[in-house]
């Protein structure tokens, strides 16, 4: 049967960008050949996407792994409220583009009992909105492997995490008794009720992750290029001042500068930078001199070493 | 880098000082090679993870918050004033209270000539399962040895666990050689006697530098201060020049990973290109069903190919209807694997509960996944290297060779020839958990095979005919056959004096 490609082809771009070099192109590799183990061998996978970076690029190499074919998992945006605006935009109009499936999620305990990053503090806020909700939406779907974004050189415990990272039914995370990782086998053998989160990017580091995206070209929310913008500085933080329920504490007022994100997440928790980088060329040579990591600016996992292991055990990515 | 950066960083490491933190130092972006993949290995406290610490420092991959995290983490620091490097690697909670490391931690970092992934390893024998699981990958080990003690029996255990798992190329750190006074007889002491156990072993590739991780020295910069009679290479720039195996030389290979079929007109075969290479008109034949077929087109969401490597995801199209499912293996007509229900292998056992005899395991290798029966038959005696000459168990690290048994047909080149097709997990199907790490070393032609392990060959050799002898590739191919004994001339003048009367 001589088979002809479908109609994306049409549509996919066949400009002469300039190839990946080896070392980008074995990185996307490997991640390719891990969405396609995971959605052969396991029945319900689902994306996290949480319209950061990462995420942006975990979904352009989830597009490129089952190309000519659609995605076959739904993305899973396990939402707190409290994303800045932009995100949702860029994330809706995503969606829209790729023809994906989508599921939202948010913790109803969050409008229930009005929890907010304000009255409950980043701990306790993260723990109800984004651990338990997505333990909540992944047990609603019925979900056996969920794919995240994650990458070792994050986090002190990321970099020891497997790229199947076993959870229980409870989704709890055993630091001390995880499966050994061999070669690229992976062991994606589970019970019923049991998980694994797949972590396509676990190699990948940050100045790979942006150098990924210029080559390739991938669209990102704009908060990420630096531009005129409102904030105020709180806890040493630059919080941006758009959002109507940020409340002015007292001795607080709302400054103008050019600030971008190097992470994205919940705009009370989310600390901006100073900057002038207004596109990716910019923002690579910026990383590049950089002597601060990416995750300084968020306050979840400052609070002490070893945080985001308990997260981690609890259930959260 | 330039010749007064390093003679100001060798000052600094000289003195003990690491605050000057140079702000403006641009992060490297090499890239125009494929990262290297190396291995820390060695017994318990001889500084691997100080010695990872140390490049990720010195290769300035560690940013000022995670900097400062670790001077307040580090409390009391060593008599140097330096951080405790090691809890830049030591993540887990478990880890930073026994001052131990447990899991192996990834970690990467660069240089102006190439990128670098580094597994820290843990040294305990109870943990030797999780030190298997950085060398599969690694291209490069180091081993590590503390100048004070010598080689130590878990140091022969990892350099034959990473030669098993096909590591070619070894580098010896001598390390803390701050600690015995910078002795240069103590270096070659230490150099000669793992020069033979990595001999004995078939690798060749072995570089051996003396070294203080803790204080970096001959690290990334030079330890001239300390040791003006070495004039080798540093790690970094041995690791600069080391070799990244690749699997294009041998035959085609693509296990499939998964079917697509978007829509009626199209079916292609989707997986990672495992060996050789592959272009439209090929003929490939489909494994281990034996049909033929030609390939037309290799697709990728950047465009339509004209030819696929090893290490490439791809998705292939075939020129005809056959019937390929998840699991079999799309390979070159004229270089094809073995394909059948016996085989040998040598495998690291890696649970509590070891390897039983007769039990039906599942084994997975690339996307296949079968039952086995494995029977073991021998085990290695790590101490003096040799094999056992039999055994009915395995427990938990042992080293053995097994006899594999398949209900089904089984696919496979040997893990010499390829190290993805020739290399399998063994799961427990009542656990769901890898109870072993395997390397196919050949076929079985029939179930009930003779035991050949014992008959080697054992020569006396002078000891430098002996290494070299050791050194050549004919004799690491079939370092199973035989065994030598390395003895002095005037020894071997003793023995010929005896037997002529
Ligand atoms: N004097 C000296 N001490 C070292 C050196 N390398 C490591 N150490 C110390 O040896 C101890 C064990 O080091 P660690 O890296 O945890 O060893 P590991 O168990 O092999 O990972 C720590 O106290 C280190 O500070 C060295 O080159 N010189
Ligand atoms: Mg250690």
């Amino acid at each position: 049967m001589p088979s002809t490609l479908p109609e994306t082809e049409l549509h996919n771009p066949q400009t002469t960008k300039t190839p990946l070099d080896p070392h980008l192109k074995a990185l996307e590799n490997e991640a390719i050949h891990i969405f396609r183990e995971v959605a052969a061998e396991f029945d319900k996978p689902v994306m996290l996407y949480s319209v950061g970076k990462d995420s942006s690029v975990l979904l352009h190499l989830a597009r490129k792994a089952f190309y000519p074919g659609r995605v076959p998992f739904p993305l899973l945006h396990v939402n707190t409220g409290w994303k800045f605006s932009e995100m949702i935009a860029f994330r809706d109009e995503t969606v829209k583009k790729y023809d994906l499936d989508f599921i939202e999620h948010i913790n109803p305990r969050g409008t229930a009992e009005n929890v907010t990053p304000f009255s409950h503090g980043s701990a306790l806020f993260t723990d109800i909105m984004k651990t338990e909700g997505l333990r909540q939406a992944l047990d609603a779907g019925g979900f056996d492997a969920a794919f995240g974004g994650a990458r070792r050189d994050e986090e002190a415990s990321r970099a020891k995490e497997r790229i199947y990272s076993f959870r229980t039914p409870e989704h709890r995370w055993d630091p001390r008794a995880q499966r050994p990782e061999l070669w690229n086998i992976y062991n994606g053998m589970i019970r019923k009720g049991e998980s694994v989160r797949a972590f396509p990017l676990s190699n990948w580091t940050e100045v790979d992750i942006w150098r990924y995206i210029q080559v390739e070209d991938i669209p990102l929310v704009p908060l990420y290029y630096a531009k005129e913008r409102p904030y105020v500085e709180r806890d040493g933080m630059m919080i941006l001042a758009e959002d109507p329920r940020l409340e002015l504490l007292p001795g607080e007022k709302v400054q103008h500068g050019s600030i971008r994100f190097r992470t994205l997440g919940d705009f009370p928790l989310t600390g901006a930078i100073p900057s002038q980088a207004t596109n990716l060329e910019e923002v690579i040579a910026e990383l590049e001199i950089a002597t601060v990591s990416e995750r300084q600016g968020r306050a979840i996992d400052r609070d002490q070493s070893g945080s985001m292991e308990k997260k981690k055990r609890e259930g959260y990515f | 880098m330039t010749v007064s950066a390093i003679a100001q960083a060798a000052a600094e490491a000289s003195t003990g000082s690491v605050t000057a933190f140079p702000a403006n130092e641009t992060a490297r972006v090499p890239r125009d090679t494929r990262p290297l993949r190396l291995i820390t290995c060695g017994s318990v406290d001889d500084g691997k993870s100080t010695l990872i610490g140390r490049l990720l420092w010195d290769t300035k991959a560690v940013k000022e918050d995670q900097a400062a995290t670790l001077r307040r983490d580090s409390g009391k620091q060593n008599d140097l004033g330096l951080p405790d490097f090691a809890l830049l690697l030591d993540g887990l909670q478990a880890e930073r209270e026994q001052g131990i490391t447990i899991d192996v931690a990834y970690r990467y970092f660069a240089t102006d000539k190439r990128s670098f992934i580094v597994a820290d390893t843990p040294g305990h024998e109870q943990y030797t399962r999780n030190m298997a699981t950085g060398a599969s990958t690694a291209d490069l080990a180091v081993l590590l040895v503390d100048a004070r003690t010598g080689l130590l029996e878990q140091t022969r255990r990892h350099a034959t666990i990473a030669s098993l798992m096909g590591i070619k190329q070894f580098v010896l750190a001598v390390n803390k050689f701050d600690l015995v006074g910078y002795d240069r007889a103590r270096f070659d002491q230490i150099s000669h006697e793992f020069r033979e156990l990595a001999l004995s072993l078939g690798v060749r590739q072995i570089t051996a530098i003396p070294m203080s991780a803790l204080k970096g020295e001959n690290v990334v910069y030079d330890g001239k201060a300390s040791m003006p009679w070495y004039d080798g290479q540093t790690l970094v720039e041995v690791l600069e020049l080391a070799t990244v195996r690749s699997a294009q030389t041998v035959g085609f290979r693509l296990p499939v990973q998964r079917v697509s079929r978007p829509g009626e007109s199209f079916r292609g075969y989707q997986g990672t290109v495992a060996g050789g290479s592959v272009k439209p008109g090929d003929s490939v034949v489909i494994l281990p069903s034996g049909m033929v077929a030609n390939v037309t087109k290799i697709v990728t969401f950047d465009l339509v190919r004209n030819a696929a490597v090893a290490g490439d995801a791809i998705t292939l199209v075939l020129d005809r209807q056959v019937d390929v499912s998840r699991g079999d293996m799309i390979v070159s007509l004229e270089s094809k694997p073995q394909t059948g229900l016996a085989f040998d292998a040598q495998l690291v056992a890696l649970q509590s509960d070891g390897i039983q005899p007769g039990k039906r395991y599942w084994l997975k290798s690339g996307s296949r996944r079968q039952r086995v029966t494995v029977e073991p038959s021998s085990q290695l005696d790590l101490k003096s290297g040799k094999w056992s000459h039999h055994t009915e168990t395995l427990a938990m690290n042992a080293i053995g060779k097994v006899h594999l048994a398949f209900d089904e047909q089984a696919v496979f080149d040997a893990y010499e020839q390829n190290r993805t097709t020739g290399a399998f997990i063994l799961i427990d199907p009542d656990t769901n958990n890898t109870v072993a790490g395997g390397m196919i070393t050949a076929k079985r032609s029939s179930l009930s095979g003779i035991h050949t392990e014992d008959s080697r060959v054992l020569l006396s050799l002078p000891a430098d005919l002996a290494d070299q002898l050791m050194a050549t590739e004919l004799f690491s191919a079939r370092r199973e056959e035989a065994d030598i004994r390395r003895i002095s001339a005037g020894k071997a003048a003793e023995v010929l004096d005896g037997i002529d009367g």
